[in-house]
């Protein structure tokens, strides 16, 4: 567990609406007081209608959203059959409480999913010491302080996807103007029964600059 | 903050006339934030054996898995269910086990013998405590046991002693900032489970 590394920097937030879910991160990869890069994915598709967003530690977080992307895939392999995302969820927070006692992974993560059995769309927030909750909405990180009093005001059941992004676009203006850390890109991916679409890489002229 | 803090919990046991009633609070919380209002604490093992789980959710939610898991393995092997105070001697082994690296969780163990309830409070090393009235667990056992102390009283109906847990729950939590935020009740009776949720304050 490394203690000098600053947490909660980072920050990863989800919604969920009638039928998709939105999974959103912020771009920067950064350490100390320095940024190495603007244009970093922080969101990684565990498979066609699985969004896993990640924050905290940048090893911790690529090195085990990795290995589940992997074993999902592996489990597809297998048995031939696609995972639900409460199934994933539980997986996840399984190897997360596995590694917890022994070497833990110092990430937070936002599970977005779609279950086509059930025709719905779930949202998962787990915790880096690997609690999971099923959720409408959630942030990880200090942003989470600015965005989840906008989240519990604005979100309602059966949102459309326009209202979904409408809402994401508020939660990050609010952090452009009150976050102490700047992160000016963020990365907005949904899935829906049709699979994962990039919404926007928020401000990628900024990146790219 | 303690780590057994971290979370939030409320979990009270009670015994009444050949039944046991086992209530706690919905909330779940990464220190002062409030994360999640439905989080399950309370868990059905068997008919007749309930576990509450108060402390930290992510060990909350393994120690439920990993006790599902020796139910299971039990009930192939005896070809019965377990009875209440052997499943709370499994759970006593099982965080003794882990003596010099603990389940930061504080179980309460309730259920329902032939010859009437049993109840069982443990700490996180598996400390056994077993009572004829009532077992408390969480961030707010002060609270919790004062209100139990004055409002529990013998041979209750499952009526009367439903609600004399809630009201014990209800109150204890809405001064704790860590615990609240929702509430079940579930009452066990010779003849089944009730499963109730309570209306309180969601702050």
């Amino acid at each position: 567990f490394d203690r000098r590394v600053v947490r909660g920097m980072e920050t990863t937030l989800g919604l969920v609406g009638k039928d998709f879910a939105i999974v959103a991160a912020d771009r920067s990869a950064a350490r100390s007081i320095v940024v190495f890069k603007q244009d970093e994915d922080k969101v990684l598709e565990l498979d066609s209608h699985k969004l896993l967003g990640s924050a905290g530690t940048a090893a911790d977080s690529k090195a085990f959203t990795e290995y589940i992307q992997k074993n999902v895939a592996l489990y597809e392999i297998n048995t031939g059959l696609k995972l639900s995302t409460a199934a994933a969820s539980n997986f996840i927070r399984g190897e997360l409480a596995t590694a917890l006692r022994r070497g833990p992974y110092q990430t937070n993560l936002m599970l977005g999913g779609f279950d086509s059995a059930e025709n719905r769309a779930s949202l998962y927030y787990i915790d880096y010491l690997a609690s999971s909750n099923k959720v409408n909405y959630g942030c990880h990180g200090y942003a989470s302080n600015f965005v989840l009093s906008i989240l519990d005001r604005e979100w309602k059941e059966g949102l459309d996807v326009e209202q979904g992004v409408e809402i994401i676009r508020k939660c990050i203006a609010e952090l452009e103007t009150r976050f102490l850390v700047s992160l000016p890109a963020f990365t907005i991916k949904l899935v829906d029964k049709d699979g994962i679409r990039l919404l926007n890489q928020h401000r990628p002229e900024v990146a790219a600059a | 903050m303690s780590i057994l803090e971290h979370n939030g919990a409320a979990i009270i046991a009670m015994a009444g006339k050949d039944c046991v009633a086992i209530a706690a609070d919905t909330r779940m919380g990464l220190r002062q934030q409030t994360v999640a209002t439905d989080f399950e604490k309370v868990f059905k093992m068997t008919d007749s054996v309930f576990v509450g789980l108060a402390g930290l959710a992510t060990d909350v939610q393994t120690l439920r898995n990993t006790l599902k898991f020796r139910l299971a393995l039990y009930a192939l092997r005896e070809e019965r269910e377990i009875k209440p105070d052997a499943f709370a001697a499994l759970v006593s082994h099982m965080l003794y086990e882990k003596r010099f690296g603990p389940y930061f969780v504080e179980p309460i163990v309730a259920g329902l013998k032939p010859d009437g309830p049993f109840l069982c409070g443990m700490d996180l090393l598996g400390a056994p405590v077993f009572t004829e009235d009532f077992v408390v667990a969480g961030t707010c056992t002060e609270n919790l046991h004062g209100m139990a102390e004055s409002m529990w009283r013998p041979d209750m109906s499952p009526d009367e002693l439903f609600e004399t847990v809630s009201q014990c729950l209800l109150s204890s939590v809405d001064r704790d900032a860590m615990s609240g935020w929702g509430a079940v009740v579930h009452i066990l009776t010779p003849t089944g489970v009730t499963s109730k949720k309570l209306k309180g304050r969601m702050d």
